[in-house]
């Protein structure tokens, strides 16, 4: 639909790419929903036969209203679409509801909204110099980006098999960054406003919007050697900053304000009684730690460094369990989380301050920020990796050296995302869209480098060929071996260390880059 | 190596739709007595495992003909006993005699859709992407456009995957497709060994033998060879040597192959005697043997000008063309089709889809609009409109089909030509053509959507798919014309050609 319009704009392949893949969306539609299908039903039927007073109480379900007030707007306003569908998935009471006009709905409310992401991948393509276009319009970065984005696995599995709506916030936050790079900050902050208080995951990289347009925006020169002139700052910006970010935190929060119901949303919004992290750990830190306490713990069982009676019952399911007890290692509070969320944060966001490199920077630093808080994180879902990966495409076309940190995370990011669809019929639906989207990145953008050196080293290279065997291992082999029902966390647990590897990997690599680039160009001018 | 990569992103792309397709309900799900066509390929597997050779197409109390009889030659039989080993293997209960009847689950549906696949992997892609890889003359970008026409072909697709049919067609056309290679890039004797291997798995691919004869026979009159003789010889020996024992056995298999008192015409199909058949009701005015006469003139009659053509100029494009006009003189006339056999017409249609974008993109819409009452009665409306869209997407951004309707683009110089010795006015061919496409996808849009939004009214049940059938069957008889002229045309094109030169 979106795609009707942007052909008018002339560009012929993004419409057929952009029409492909919502195609593509169409037929998954019959595929196996988790259980964020039924949160999404139930939101919509607490916003549609509730007052707003009631939102954030409502109990009913389980799946109680966990987001911020715009997307409890926004499921309001689909609810007043849902009832030409079916009354009763509008029905509180009606838990677990289910029929196929449910389905279909839900579904296209998802397919729709994408029509955001792609205005936005539209926008973003705008916004990289075709400095060395090839003539071969496959092989133009702006050609390579929009298939980058636009049929991103991640994306295809985690929004149109398992559910969710990530597509149309992923394109807000795209659009965000392009208004950034198109020098139309006012429009980028009042976006990713909005998108804040449409899911607050997107806090994780608040600092790198906050700093980059303090920096950049709001003192209007620097000195020749890139530190701030404190004379150029401009009051007028940043008070019409401050002003939008109040209004729409207003229009937000404002009537939950008004009805004194504060701290009962915050407490909805930051669940910190969940445990370290998720059922499946995440591939970050944690899930490294994790490993390592429980080999330490076995090493030392082994050894009779430790008595087994003292060990805690639950670490031996460890994986099925939200508690992880750490046996040997010292346990872990959501504040030690924070600090070294913060701490990991802090050297990108120094960099971005002392260091202003224009829009390309401020996407760097957006992507660590990411990264960070998903390496450190509390409760991190695998699905945030999301988050990292989207804007780190737009970065991936034109440079190699980044295009290699992209290919590593986004494989092995991807890649941690297959214990989300477990079930037998989904499992060739996503080792073919893994392949098509890891082909095609891996290739495409070998052939728009390959002036340069090659993207990998050969560890790198065995590393990413090693996520085939493992694949085989975990989904065809192990279920026909006993270990099945004696360890069946075994899986998961190879899954999460090995991707962790990866990610730890890309992370500190970007990272590597980032100070590198930061401390060399400084002492170059010097 | 960097064709190589495109390759398998459309392997890739093909795979991936072929498998979501694979979700969608089947023939026949859930409706005892008879279900349907799934059901028919399962009670083969069992009938195959479990009984000897010999009782395979005899009625007996184990293996009652009237529910989902083998119909089919011996290499399908051949193939459900494979399946049947695997079955075996995986789950005793789904290939038991008897107990097994009628035998549904999620774990099953998978198994048959993941046997589907993994033939489709095996024998009809590769023979599309070797195709594709072999054309002459054009650019990789663009070999890598056709092949993924082909392969994302919805007619196929939502037949094998989503019907699912009781014969794999991407087996049968995929063998059919070995041969067209076979014989095209003159190694003669896998092109023919393939095509009887083709033949024995489906005995429909009869429409398509007369062409691969006479372009056999033409090009023997150049360079005797008996080999191919032999080689057609003992792959029929090998395919039926089970059946030699007795003459009454392989008699009885021919019998259940060529079920000549099924009658003229079943259910509702797209060609001319379903069509007359609303005006003129042929099934009770003439007696059945004069019927079979008729039928087999005419078929005769429509295929014999583009068959004595490919005799005496055997040339590889025009053998193309030729199967296209022969399968489709089948399909229009010939006795006791069935409403899926267009596929057959479809895979040499996607054979000139370089040569002919826009008239092959037309005729492969067209024929993927004939199945629709059937996928309509399976519930397979939402796929079905997707991969046409995409199929469409495809065709239109791999070729500029509004800019391939010249005379040149179409074939049609040599006719146009000689009409306009005795018509010199007569330039307005593209335009027509152009008119005819707009009025064709409009009719078929609006009879998509009347027959999805309407109930059709009491007195006339099967209203709109009778109208189907009939839009299709005019689009069908406007194909033949042209691809006859095409085919007796193009000869003379060579000529004034080589003058040229």
């Amino acid at each position: 639909m979106a795609a009707f319009t942007l052909a008018a704009s002339g560009d012929h392949w993004f419409s057929a790419l952009a029409l492909g893949v919502t195609l593509l969306k169409c037929l998954l539609i019959p595929t196996y929903h988790s259980t964020d299908f039924e949160v999404h039903r139930n939101w919509l039927a607490i916003t549609h036969s509730l007052p707003i007073s009631q939102w954030y109480y409502e109990a009913t379900s389980e799946w109680t209203l966990d987001y911020p007030p715009f997307f409890a707007w926004f499921e309001y306003a689909l609810s007043h679409i849902a009832k030409y569908f079916d009354q009763e998935m509008l029905n509180i009471h009606n838990l677990n509801y289910f029929s196929s006009r449910t389905l279909l709905f839900q579904r296209f409310s998802v397919i729709l909204t994408d029509a955001l992401f792609f205005y936005a991948v539209h926008e973003c393509c705008k916004c990289i110099d075709g400095k060395k276009t090839s003539k071969e319009l496959t092989e133009k970065p702006k050609f390579i980006l929009s298939v980058l984005l636009l049929w991103n696995f991640g994306l295809l599995i985690v929004d149109h098999i398992h559910f969710q709506y990530n597509g149309f916030l992923s394109g807000l936050m795209l659009l965000s960054i392009a208004r950034l790079f198109q020098k139309r900050h006012m429009e980028g902050a009042f976006l990713f406003a909005v998108l804040l208080h449409f899911k607050h995951i997107y806090l994780y990289v608040a600092p790198a919007y906050g700093i980059y347009l303090l920096r950049s925006y709001c003192f209007t020169a620097s000195k020749p050697d890139g530190t701030v002139r404190w004379d150029s700052f401009s009051f007028v910006r940043v008070i019409s900053l401050g002003l939008i970010v109040f209004l729409v935190s207003a229009l937000s929060l404002g009537p939950f304000i008004a009805l004194n119901q504060m701290p009962q949303v915050f407490s909805r919004l930051f669940p910190f009684k969940r445990g370290l992290c998720h059922a499946y750990w995440a591939p970050n830190f944690w899930a490294l730690y994790n490993a390592l306490d429980k080999a330490l713990s076995v090493i030392g069982l082994e050894l009779k460094f430790l008595d087994p009676n003292q060990i805690p019952r639950a670490s031996m399911t460890s994986g099925l369990v939200q508690q992880f007890q750490h046996t040997v290692l010292p346990s872990v509070s959501p504040l030690a989380t924070l600090i070294c969320t913060l701490i990991a944060i802090l050297p990108s966001v120094f960099c971005l301050w002392f260091k202003p490199q224009g829009p390309r920077g401020f996407l760097r630093c957006l992507v660590l920020c990411a990264l960070s808080s998903f390496m450190f994180g509390w409760h991190v879902h695998e699905k945030a990796i999301l988050l990292a990966i989207l804007p780190m495409s737009i970065l991936s076309v034109e440079k190699a050296g980044d295009a290699t940190i992209f290919l590593i995370l986004t494989t092995t990011g991807h890649y941690s995302l297959f214990p989300l669809l477990f079930t037998a019929p989904e499992l060739p639906i996503k080792i073919l869209l893994m392949l098509l989207f890891t082909v095609y990145s891996i290739s495409s953008l070998k052939t728009l480098f390959r002036k340069e050196k090659p993207l990998f080293n050969w560890m790198e290279t065995v590393y990413l060929l090693g996520l085939g065997p493992l694949e085989v291992c975990c989904e065809f082999i192990f279920p026909l071996t006993s270990w099945k029902l004696k360890y069946p966390f075994i899986p998961l647990l190879l899954t999460s260390v090995y991707c962790a590897v990866g990610i730890t990997y890309a992370w500190a690599r970007l990272y590597v880059s980032v100070l590198t680039g930061c401390f060399v160009s400084k002492t170059k001018k010097q | 190596m960097e064709n190589w990569y495109w390759m398998t992103l459309v392997v890739l792309i093909g795979l991936t739709v072929r498998w979501t397709v694979s979700l969608n309900p089947y023939s026949g799900a859930g409706k005892p007595p008879m279900f349907g066509d799934y059901e028919a390929q399962r009670h083969w597997q069992e009938i195959t495992f479990n009984l000897p050779v010999k009782d395979w197409y005899f009625n007996s109390s184990d293996n009652n003909l009237q529910y989902w009889g083998l119909d089919y030659p011996p290499l399908t039989a051949y193939h459900s006993l494979l399946c049947a080993y695997v079955a075996e293997f995986i789950n005793p209960d789904w290939v038991a005699l008897h107990t097994s009847r009628g035998y549904e689950s999620q774990a099953h549906k998978l198994f048959m859709r993941t046997t589907v696949l993994v033939a489709d992997l095996f024998i009809y892609i590769p023979a599309v992407l070797l195709y594709c890889y072999s054309l002459k003359e054009i650019s990789p970008k663009r070999k890598m456009a056709v092949a993924l026409c082909i392969l994302l072909y919805p007619g196929l697709i939502l037949i094998d995957y989503g019907h699912f049919q009781d014969i794999y067609n991407s087996v049968s056309l995929g063998f059919a497709l070995w041969g067209v290679l076979g014989v095209s890039y003159d190694w003669d004797l896998l092109g023919s060994l393939a095509f009887c291997l083709a033949l024995n798995y489906k005995q429909m691919e009869l429409y398509h033998s007369l062409p691969f004869f006479c372009f056999l026979l033409g090009k023997c009159f150049k360079k005797v060879t008996f080999k191919i003789a032999c080689t057609v010889l003992a792959s029929f020996l090998l395919c039926w040597l089970p059946f030699f024992t007795e003459r009454e056995h392989a008699l009885q298999v021919l019998r259940r192959l060529f079920p000549v008192d099924r009658g003229l015409f079943e259910d509702k199909v797209a060609n001319i005697w379903c069509s007359v058949n609303v005006f003129l009701k042929i099934k009770e005015i003439l007696p059945r043997h004069i019927q079979l006469a008729i039928s087999f003139c005419l078929t005769f009659l429509s295929l014999l000008p583009a068959c004595i053509k490919l005799t005496l100029q055997p040339s590889s494009k025009g053998f193309r063309f030729t199967l296209v006009s022969c399968a489709l003189s089948f399909f229009l006339f010939s006795f006791q089709v069935h409403e899926k056999s267009i596929l057959l017409v479809s895979l040499p249609v996607c054979l000139v889809l370089n040569e002919i974008p826009f008239m092959s993109t037309w005729f492969l819409l067209v024929s993927t609009f004939s199945m629709l009452p059937l996928l309509l009665k399976d519930e397979l409306l939402m796929p079905s409109v997707v991969t046409v869209m995409a199929f469409l997407v495809v065709c239109v951004t791999s070729f500029p089909l509004c800019e391939s309707t010249s005379e040149e683009q179409l074939q049609l110089t040599p006719f146009a030509v000689s009409v306009r010795r005795r018509l010199p006015g007569f330039t307005f061919l593209p335009r027509i053509i152009q008119y005819l496409f707009l009025s064709s996808v409009i009719t078929m849009v609006l009879l998509t959507i009347l027959s999805v939004t309407l109930n059709p009214p009491q007195k006339l049940p099967d209203l709109f798919s009778v109208l189907v059938c009939s839009v299709s069957c005019i689009n069908f008889i406007f194909f033949l014309v042209y691809f006859n002229i095409v085919i007796v045309w193009d000869s003379k094109n060579g000529r004034n050609r080589k003058k040229i030169k």
